[in-house]
């Protein structure tokens, strides 16, 4: 007796699992599908220019200030952690370089990505689901409409473009904010600061793999944005579930990807 | 020509065995509005869908102007849905586009006209609904009945030859009612379309159907003009007609008895 | 939202990105030291450059006036031939000398260049035959400490191994700041 319900309980744990791995895999093609599609659709939404630049607008414009605040801090808060370290090493002068390859290198590309899931791809999810909660991508197929290339395709274009500029722009800030704090705050010196910089950063090197880095980025976390958006259930609990795992998903592929990325940068 | 420009020839459809419709039979002449009537989840809307080829029928074949809808690859699924329009139940009005840009919506996706004579088309279309005001407001800013009114301006925008109604009357106080009752069959005859309406409200639908079709358990259960209807003595469609309580449809969903459920519930744990 | 607006906020938005990169570019990066016009290029022999890298400067009296192209080994000489690219504005005598210094203690390597006298110029394709190793910082400890080691020995009265005479000039002051350092080994 105790047997057979031993027997059983394993039994529906080991289904559970089965059917949750054949769940991810079925989204993993769907999504790739999806990004496929959104691919082969792209001439249409590049050819009316002026719909990509609309969702610019909605996601690399509006993400501009929380993207620059953020940027702004993470440079002071480098520079003084950076600063308290290195002047046991009697290297203050290196601080321009700490700030600069942590910046370009990583916290660029990486917090820009996870700071754009939060804010824009959440809501890409979120606007996705809800018109399809409302038949409005229904009612487009049925115009004769394929929604992929006027809604999925647009956005995707559109966070890909915005991504890497981000990305440059949160550099440039954060290298400024380290820089108020390093020079007229702790007094660093100013000419030391960028000389010591600008002859350890390479653009081809260090530049370059950071604007690769966060195309990367662009592409999956806009697309598992889609993805997730095209997916929802139509009703308000699925909307808000998508949403969530918009920025679970979106976070943690980021994360798996730096890794990846680096390992390779850093290899070749 | 084909007298009929859609027919539904013995059209099986339904999920993981579940059979939502078995073997339905119908059709739509031209220029006649066709009413299907059914009590809620009877699959109404999803006829709709197989029409509009958004869904593949299990069994059976679904035919618009001659054309097998399934069999049609992507684009001549598209060429088959440019010669239809559809309002959906609660409007579906893109909510980022203002009334004007939803109702342009269509023409500029579809067709090449040039900017100032869509403008002079969206105005016609707003102004056959009677919203030709209200054209630089965003959907949010209309009540349901309005929204409905736009949807159907969008929907006839590029004239099409069948339009169909997703529970057109669904949610609306009684003047809006009246208003898209009028504005179906007056659009029907203005445009010499086909109108397929998909509803559950009997009252105003007899008054503008030419035809009804009673869908129940998948099948199509009784046909017929609605002065017909009105007076048929099958007592699923006396029910339907008349707002029975009670019937051939059960109040109460299948159970087991009530009496035996109550008492096991207590020997159950 | 109005497309004008629309069109005027992204124009903003990629002008700043395009700032920022071009900031990054030429404030930040070395794109302005690394474009550094037309080079003519010499190479030199080395049995060992460290840790130099290609892109890594070319100095002369601090200046940087070109930049490592690249590092090969040679397999029938078995030394390092590295390639470097000097702007075309400075000419450099036959016999000058290329060193491999590091930046501070802990920094980067790069090659130094001190001009010698000949009267005829590096030209591209040329061959600078004087150079000199980097400094490997393991060996240099090891060699101290070897050197080092023999001096206590005999400090130590055991005088089996001879202290080099070098050795013995600086020796017994060595010595001793080697003691108040804690070196307990030795």
């Amino acid at each position: 007796m105790i047997k057979s319900t031993l027997l059983i309980a394993v039994a529906r744990m080991l289904r559970g699992l089965g059917a949750r791995m054949i769940d991810r895999i079925w989204r993993l093609g769907a999504g790739a599908r999806l990004f496929f599609l959104t691919i082969f659709y792209s001439g249409e939404s590049f050819r009316r220019f002026h719909l990509i630049l609309r969702e610019i607008y909605f996601t690399g414009v509006m993400s501009l200030l929380i993207i620059i605040v953020s940027a702004f801090f993470v440079g002071m808060v480098l520079a003084l952690q950076g600063y308290n370290t290195l002047q046991k090493y009697g290297s203050s002068e290196a601080i321009g370089v700490l700030v600069a390859l942590s910046l370009v290198r990583e916290l660029g590309p990486v917090v820009t990505a996870l700071l754009f899931a939060g804010r824009a791809g959440t809501a890409i999810t979120a606007e996705i689901g809800l018109m399809k909660t409302t038949e409005q991508l229904s009612a487009m197929e049925m115009m004769a409409v394929s929604p992929i290339a006027r809604v999925v395709a647009p956005r995707f274009w559109a966070g890909v473009i915005s991504m890497p500029i981000l990305a440059t722009l949160f550099s440039m800030v954060g290298i400024l904010g380290g820089y108020l704090v390093a020079v007229p705050l702790i007094g660093v010196d100013d000419g030391a600061f960028w000389s010591q910089m600008q002859a350890n950063v390479d653009f081809r090197v260090d530049i370059v793999d950071g604007l690769i880095k966060s195309l990367v980025f662009g592409v999956a976390c806009t697309m598992i944005a889609l993805f997730e958006g095209f997916d929802a259930p139509p009703t308000a609990e699925g909307v808000s579930r998508a949403t969530t795992r918009t920025v679970v998903i979106s976070s943690l592929t980021v994360l798996g990807l730096d890794f990846i990325l680096t390992s390779f940068m850093l290899v070749v | 020509m084909n007298l009929n420009i859609v027919e539904i020839d013995n059209l099986s459809f339904g999920y993981k065995g579940r059979l939502l419709h078995k073997g339905i039979n119908m059709m739509f002449p031209r220029g006649k509005v066709v009413a299907i009537m059914g009590g809620s989840g009877s699959g109404k809307t999803t006829l709709l869908r197989l029409i509009g080829g958004q869904i593949k029928p299990s069994h059976g074949e679904v035919r618009v102007d001659g054309d097998v809808v399934h069999k049609q690859d992507r684009d001549g699924i598209f060429k088959l849905r440019r010669k239809m329009g559809m309002l959906f139940q609660h409007g579906a009005l893109f909510t980022d586009l203002s009334v004007f840009d939803n109702v342009a919506f269509p023409m500029r996706e579809l067709t090449d006209l040039p900017e100032s004579m869509i403008r002079d088309l969206v105005l016609m279309k707003l102004n056959a609904v009677g919203l030709r005001g209200a054209s630089g407001y965003m959907p949010v800013e209309l009540s349901g009945g309005m929204a409905r009114r736009v949807a159907l301006a969008r929907a006839v925008a590029l004239d099409p030859n069948i339009i169909m109604y997703d529970e057109p009357f669904a949610g609306l106080d009684p003047i809006s009612m009246g208003v898209i009752c009028d504005l179906i069959r007056s659009l029907n005859d203005a445009l010499g379309a086909t109108s397929i309406i998909v509803s559950h409200d009997v009252k105003e639908t007899f008054l503008i159907a030419d035809y009804v079709y009673f869908v129940a358990n998948g099948e199509v259960a009784a046909e017929g003009t609605p002065h017909d209807l009105m007076h048929s003595t099958l007592p699923f469609v006396h029910q339907f007609v008349h707002g029975e309580k009670d019937g051939p449809v059960p109040f109460h969903c299948p159970a087991a008895n009530y009496q035996s459920e109550l008492m096991n519930s207590k020997t159950n744990d | 939202m109005d497309r004008t607006t629309i069109d005027l906020w992204v124009g903003v938005f990629v002008a700043l990105g395009m700032a920022a990169l071009l900031g990054l570019a030429m404030k930040v990066g070395n794109l302005t030291s690394a474009n550094i016009g037309p080079t003519y290029s010499v190479s030199a022999a080395f049995e060992n450059v460290g840790s130099l890298k290609p892109h890594a400067p070319v100095k002369s009296a601090g200046v940087v006036v070109g930049r490592v192209d690249s590092i090969n080994f040679d397999g029938s000489k078995f030394e390092a031939v590295v390639k470097i690219n000097i702007d075309q504005r400075y000419a450099f005598p036959k016999d000058t000398f290329a060193n491999i210094y590091t930046a501070g203690l802990l920094g980067e390597q790069y090659i130094g260049l001190e001009a010698g006298g000949d009267e005829a110029n590096l030209k591209n394709g040329d061959k600078i035959t004087q150079t000199q190793d980097a400094i490997v910082l393991e060996k240099m400890i090891s060699q101290f400490l070897f050197s080092k080691a023999s001096e206590t020995k005999s400090d130590s009265k055991e005088p089996d191994v001879k202290p080099l005479a070098s050795a013995k000039a600086s020796g017994s002051k060595a010595a001793t700041k080697a003691v108040e350092l804690g070196d307990p080994g030795f």
